[in-house]
């Protein structure tokens, strides 16, 4: 369980989302997809700095009028790449450290998600380590500045043979290799960078590492728009015999330099390594929570389709050759270091299906310890038993999302799922069939909010019949509606419930063979 | 298809995203020195005088060795600690003894410091010892200068001259 004040701040964030969806519509809401809205700006940062390389001239009397003399005579297109390339990075840090507080605030970094947060945290030293190698090669006074601190920061550790800030102690120290060093550099680190990007995303199925389009286009022609109606300056040419005064710093980048000037060295490494050490130690602090049990593949059960392999969120299921007399070729292996338990696995398994003949417990091919399919139709019957009246309905969600305890009714059973991705569409059959209920209301968390990964969106696709496991087309549409819900958004479930409920007890009657009346499994 | 009632809503919130980043990208300004200060900038590597005296080889020594390794000289790694001094107008600023670098002792001894000073006349003393002896200084250079506004000036040690010098 997350403290107080995380959860408060969660429920901000919450209901900060909710209401730029208002504003701009969900498709072009970013912080959905924070993490992908940084490798936009990566593309866009490393397009405009391939065209800058070729104006560019890497040495220390002229770098600083190449970058002015395309700033200044050719502003509609060699400016607009230079303003592109700074405010896109501007933007990637913004996205990048937003990216960082939404997962924390969500809970995403421990368990089997240590390691997208753990090789993240070198992430966030590339791009800074891009940036300011970016910034001194304007070398004017801001890079002076910058060269000169870093320099000093640097040498303070006493691990480089020869004194860096020795190059800036005066004009004559500075040569022409220098820049040519730094702009290998500056474009080696992006390299590496994209590099370390892939493995962060690599134990995570169905990455999504492109925003939706009309975010793209948005934005683009946002990046544009301020890069000619405010496009970046230089400042005066850097000069190594006279101090650096009054600056207009990228805050973006550079807001560590001030600490340093006031602090000292010691200050800095300390607050910038402490820091990265707390970050990729977090998942390993949550003493108090409990790993729940991975998922178990049932062997006489598994028929090998693979399914479960495309469905689940973080790849720990795969299929593997089979060499037993089940007649598959394959079976499907959980690696339980990468399972959160989400259950959606099982959920997606064409076995996990009430309607099957079964023995006691009933079985499935892949199923979740401590929340099985069995358990699952067995609440459902006990949740649904006693319901009464014309309008009985069951709600199905998650427990990360609105508050199920609150809708319970005469008429109203609920079951709270450890998230809505584990729900088979053969269970809403099965209720509505069996005669558990009226109509089913499935809610889930919004897309891009799920606990786990891709719950909210597996679960629309299968009830629309748009992916495996389908919801059968001769289920009554008109009895089942899914609603999405954050966490603070009960209030308004509760009103969708009552509207479903108002058009449930509109509908006709269903007419049911009496073999088909509710059964009760408990 | 962007939905009508949402444009209004995106050129607000693309232009707060742009305005947030323009803003941030050189804003607000940042005082680094006072336009009013000269930086006195003290920047200097030397390596201290061998810690043991050099043997002169013997021709029969000389002889033994490899001919790649037949140096006239024989002559210990180690060097001597450098201490190193500056006052601005008679007042000790910065102090400081440094040891060779390397695993051997043989490096140089590194020293670096960047104050702040008024612009306006100083008198800069800046005094080395790189021997053995324990008190008085190898080098010892005193100067009058009138310090522009956000001038820097350096103090180094020339190693072709062999002496502090001041720039």
């Amino acid at each position: 369980m997350s403290n107080p004040i995380k959860s408060a701040l969660r429920a901000g964030l919450f209901r900060v989302e909710s209401g730029w969806d208002t504003l701009v519509g969900r498709e072009s809401n970013p912080m959905y997809c924070l993490g992908a809205m940084s490798w936009f700006f990566f593309w866009v940062v490393g397009a405009s700095g391939l065209y800058l390389f070729i104006p560019y001239d890497t040495s220390a009397a002229r770098a600083w009028g190449s970058i002015e003399h395309i700033s200044r005579e050719q502003w509609y297109w060699g400016g607009m790449f230079r303003s592109l390339h700074r405010y896109a990075s501007d933007a990637m840090v913004l996205t990048m450290m937003l990216h960082l507080l939404r997962e924390w605030l969500m809970e995403r970094y421990h368990g089997a998600r240590w390691f997208a947060w753990f090789t993240g945290v070198p992430l966030i030293w590339m791009v800074f380590s891009s940036g300011i190698t970016g910034y001194w090669l304007v070398w004017d006074e801001l890079a002076q500045y910058l060269a000169i601190g870093t320099a000093e920061w640097l040498d303070w550790l006493g691990i480089f043979g020869q004194s860096i800030a020795r190059n800036f102690i005066t004009p004559a120290a500075l040569t022409d290799r220098f820049f040519t060093l730094l702009i290998f550099i500056h474009i080696a680190v992006p390299l590496f960078l994209l590099f370390a990007m892939w493995i962060h995303i690599l134990r995570i199925n169905n990455v999504n590492t492109n925003p939706p389009r009309q975010l793209i286009i948005g934005t683009a022609l946002m990046l544009v728009a301020l890069s000619l109606l405010h496009p970046a300056q230089s400042h005066p040419a850097a000069d190594l015999g006279k101090a650096t005064a009054v600056l207009n710093p990228d805050w973006y980048f550079m807001a560590l330099y001030p600490l340093y000037d006031k602090q000292g060295p010691a200050i800095a490494w300390t607050v910038s390594i402490g820091a990265s050490v707390f970050l990729c130690l977090m998942p390993w602090m949550a003493l108090r929570r409990k790993r729940r049990p991975a998922a178990v593949v049932s062997p006489p059960n598994c028929n090998g389709c693979g399914v479960c392999t495309f469905d689940c969120p973080f790849g720990a299921v795969v299929m593997r050759p089979r060499n037993d007399e089940s007649g598959h070729a394959q079976i499907a292996v959980v690696q339980p270091d990468l399972c959160t338990s989400c259950g959606m696995c099982m959920a997606s398994c064409n076995r996990t299906n009430p309607f099957l003949p079964h023995e006691e417990p009933r079985q499935t091919g892949i199923d979740i310890p401590d929340f099985t399919f069995d358990l699952i139709v067995k609440r459902i019957s006990a949740r649904s038993h006693g319901l009464v009246g014309d309008n009985r309905v069951l709600v199905l969600g998650c427990e990360h999302g609105a508050k199920l305890d609150h809708m319970k009714g005469p008429s109203v059973g609920v079951l709270e799922l450890q998230c809505t991705g584990a729900l088979p569409p053969s269970v809403i059959d099965y209720i509505l069939n069996k005669d558990l209920a009226d109509g089913v209301l499935v809610t889930a968390c919004r897309p891009g909010e799920c606990f786990y990964r891709l719950g909210p969106e597996w679960t629309e696709l299968r009830l629309k019949g748009e992916r495996v496991p389908k919801l059968r087309g001769a289920v009554p549409r008109e009895r089942v509606k899914l609603s999405w819900a954050a966490s603070t958004e009960t209030k308004g479930l509760m009103t969708e419930l009552a509207e479903f409920r108002v058009a449930l007890a509109e509908l006709p009657k269903q007419v049911r063979p009496e073999s088909t009346k509710r059964r009760v499994a408990e | 298809m962007i939905k009508p009632q949402h444009l209004a809503g995106q050129f607000i919130a693309y232009s707060a995203f742009a305005v947030m980043i323009a803003y941030f990208a050189s804003s607000p300004p940042y005082q680094h020195h006072p336009q009013e200060s000269a930086l006195v900038r003290l920047s200097l590597t030397h390596a201290g005088q061998r810690v043991g005296d050099c043997k002169e080889r013997s021709p029969d020594e000389l002889a033994k060795l490899p001919p790649n390794m037949r140096a006239k000289q024989n002559c210990g790694r180690e060097r001597n600690q450098v201490t190193l001094e500056m006052d601005i107008d008679g007042k000790t600023v910065y102090s400081q003894t440094a040891k060779p670098a390397g695993l051997s002792g043989d490096g140089r001894s590194r020293f670096y410091d960047s104050r702040e000073v008024p612009a306006g006349r100083h008198v800069i003393r800046a005094r080395m010892r790189d021997g053995g002896k324990p008190d008085g200084f190898d080098y010892d250079e005193q100067v009058e200068v009138e310090l522009a506004p956000r001038q820097v000036f350096v103090i180094d040690f020339d190693e072709e001259d062999k002496k502090l010098s001041f720039e």
